[in-house]
């Protein structure tokens, strides 16, 4: 009879914002800090799906490294030393969200997650006070074809949360990106109407991680739209820890 | 202080206004134009948008009277939802509606008007303004900002805030009223009602003295259209929309709603962003009305409330059944807030204001809805077209201010008539010219005039389109 033993993930030390702290061999830079209770700002990260990388507001500075690295992305390493907050991060970070701001129609005061928007929260707490790009202006449609849901374009910031929930938790795989760059669309199944997509079960998942007021239930008004996302997190261990 | 009555954004007329006065050759007025400059858009950029969120854009148009489109806007959107509101939820609205009133008419009224009635039409116009007025008359300025806070507390606490509550809704209101709140606007209305009273009691003493003004300060016949309620009477939130014509005579009554355009068309003047509301029946020139205040008392049977009904028997004695001259759109007001406290009151001492079910929650179940509403200003009527996903595909808009625009025009030609002396013009002229549109307490001169920064601009011009004087404020 063999007797299952644990084996001690291989540990090791490094230190952010001067700080020591452990970590363990595949964690990311990211999980490290929020294990240690070091906030790192993030918008396409969600706990429970997997990491993109696509916002880069997690961008950490590596002491003798020239170039900046998502913490969302970038694996914890020994004797590393992240630095989370410096004046050239912070300014960056509201220079990220300046443009994520400019890409699209985002109208708070009349939105629906207007007061529940993580990008309008962000925005807050990063001291995002003026937009110093021009603003695009795009031409969306907003769909709102579904029965129960609207996705409205205008509100997007291409965080692909709906796309990795869909496909990793739901197992649908509706949601997916069409287009490059700028030009990027969230899209249902082959870009058709989201109420005519045959894959979608309408499990509202990617209307609760999405962190802004482009995935939202339909009826509405402003304001109202609050997300409940505490699911995920276990909806993923009970995932993982079934046979 | 003066920041209290600084508006920006406003409505869709809100801006800068331009007067031309034309001369003939010998000198004497040919014509006068009041062209509203901006253009706002909302109506076209509302295309797309869900129908949830009406409300909360369209109360953007005004930063004075959000609660009056949020109001025709939910009524509209009602409409589509094809629902009956909730009891309760209609009592409600009806509440802030009044708030509403009383805080709009105590600005248009002590904060835009009272320093021209106070200081004087002629007074020095550095000081012919709030501020002066606080200066000289402090207990009265106390008044109007005492009588205006009444009316925005009680939205803030109905609504969360005082500009832009996001909480009228499609089918209703998003959150009960509770009876501690009930309580604290009902202990608030006595202090508003004294200083209503005071304020009513004063103005009649002074009317008198404004001949000149009362007479000239379109003063014309013309139809009227306001709201009333079934019974005939005073009505600012729900009702039937009833057209009178200068003899008091009804030309139209129990117009539903939906109906509006059988009786109300629009002409587009190539001189103002503006349009011309007319009734529909009798052409653009005949089809002249006004609406606002003056427009409700002369429209409706009785009050509805014994204290009101007592100014109205007042009013009507002395101003006149129907009043004709837009100078007692004054008074109309000061009536009015009367009429909205005690509505306040009555609506309160209702168990049902308190209750729980607020909202009633349905789906599109029609492409074409209608609201209107009474704005402090007059009759709002929001009309959307949506399609089957519930999103906006046409919206038209008739605001207060519009309905009087062929009114406004006619009442500076008359007060240029009477004041202008064709060579050179004076800044007494200007101010009445100023205070005629005031009367109507149209947005565009909320924003100027309190400041003493009114951006008005007069040219005098021959028959040959030559300017012969100007005469610029900013």
């Amino acid at each position: 009879m063999t007797v299952p033993t644990i084996v001690p993930a291989q540990s090791f030390s490094m230190k952010i914002d001067g700080i020591d702290v452990s970590a363990r061999a595949g964690q990311t830079i990211l999980e490290v800090a929020q294990e240690n209770g070091i906030e790192i700002p993030m918008l396409c990260y969600v706990e429970g799906l997997s990491n993109w990388g696509g916002c880069r507001l997690c961008l950490v500075e590596v002491v003798g490294q020239k170039k900046l690295f998502p913490a969302c992305s970038t694996a914890a390493s020994e004797d590393a030393q992240v630095v989370t907050n410096s004046e050239r991060l912070q300014r960056y970070r509201r220079t990220i969200l300046e443009l994520i701001f400019s890409e699209r129609n985002h109208v708070c005061a009349v939105c629906v997650s207007n007061g529940h928007c993580e990008l309008q929260a962000m925005a807050q707490k990063l001291g995002m006070t003026h937009i110093h790009v021009p603003y695009r202006f795009p031409s969306h449609d907003v769909d709102s074809s579904h029965d129960r849901f609207r996705l409205d374009q205008n509100r997007c910031i291409l965080c692909t949360r709906c796309v990795r929930v869909c496909a990793e938790i739901e197992g649908a795989a509706t949601k997916g990106v069409s287009g490059r760059g700028i030009e990027s669309l969230i899209i249902n199944d082959l870009k058709e109407a989201w109420g005519d997509s045959q894959t979608c079960t309408s499990c509202s998942k990617c209307v609760h991680v999405c962190p802004t007021g482009a995935l939202v239930e339909k009826g509405t008004a402003a304001a109202e739209m609050a997300k409940r996302r505490q699911f995920l997190p276990y909806l993923t261990v009970m995932r993982e820890n079934t046979p | 202080m003066p920041r209290q009555v600084i508006i920006d954004p406003v409505t869709r007329i809100e801006g800068h206004a331009k007067i031309t006065l034309t001369l003939g050759d010998d000198g004497k007025l040919q014509d006068a134009l009041f062209h509203v400059t901006q253009f706002r858009g909302f109506e076209k950029f509302v295309e797309g948008r869900p129908l949830t969120e009406m409300p909360s854009i369209m109360a953007r148009i005004c930063g004075i009277c959000p609660v009056s489109h949020l109001m025709a806007s939910a009524k509209a959107c009602d409409d589509l939802l094809a629902v009956e509101i909730p009891s309760a939820a209609d009592k409600l609205r009806r509440l802030m509606n009044l708030a509403q009133f009383v805080q709009s008419h105590a600005l248009s009224f002590f904060h835009l008007s009272s320093p021209d009635l106070i200081l004087g039409m002629d007074s020095d116009p550095a000081v012919r303004n709030v501020i002066g007025l606080i200066q000289k008359f402090p207990d009265r300025a106390r008044d109007g900002v005492m009588l205006r806070k009444f009316g925005q507390q009680i939205i803030e606490w109905l609504g969360g805030k005082r500009v832009h509550p996001a909480w009228v809704v499609p089918g209703g209101v998003n959150q009960k009223l509770s009876p501690q709140r009930r309580d604290e606007i009902l202990a608030a209305t006595a202090e508003a009602m004294k200083i209503a009273r005071r304020t009513i009691d004063w103005f009649k003493t002074i009317v008198d003295k404004y001949p000149a003004e009362i007479e000239s300060f379109a003063n014309f016949p013309t139809m009227f259209a306001s709201l009333v309620n079934p019974d005939g009477n005073w009505e600012h939130y729900d009702g039937l929309l009833k057209f009178i014509d200068s003899k008091g005579k009804s030309v139209v009554e129990g117009v539903l709603p939906r109906d509006y355009d059988k009786f109300i068309a629009e002409r587009v003047e190539d001189f103002s962003y503006l349009k011309s509301p007319y009734f529909k029946p009798l052409g653009p020139a005949a089809g002249i009305y006004r609406v606002g205040p003056l427009a409700r008392l002369n429209c409706c049977k009785r009050m509805g409330y014994p204290l009101a009904d007592k100014e109205l028997d007042d009013f009507r004695g002395r101003a006149g059944n129907p009043a004709l001259s837009s100078f007692h759109f004054h008074w109309a007001r000061l009536v009015e807030i009367i009429a909205g406290i005690e509505g306040i009151q009555r609506l309160l001492d209702d168990k049902e204001i308190t209750s729980d079910f607020v909202r009633a929650r349905a789906r599109p179940n029609r492409f074409d809805g209608v609201g209107i509403s009474e704005a402090p200003r007059g009759t709002l009527i929001h009309h959307y077209r949506i399609d089957g996903n519930g999103q906006m595909r046409w919206a038209n808009l008739i605001i207060a201010t519009g309905h009087n625009n062929m009114a406004m025009n006619r009442g500076i030609k008359q007060v240029a008539e009477r004041f202008v002396d064709g060579k050179k013009l004076t800044e007494g002229m200007l101010n009445r010219v100023e205070a005629v549109i005031r009367t109507f307490d149209p947005c565009l001169s909320c924003s100027t005039h309190a400041l003493g920064q009114m951006p008005l601009r007069i040219e005098l011009r021959d028959g040959m389109g030559n300017m012969v004087d100007e005469l610029c404020r900013s």
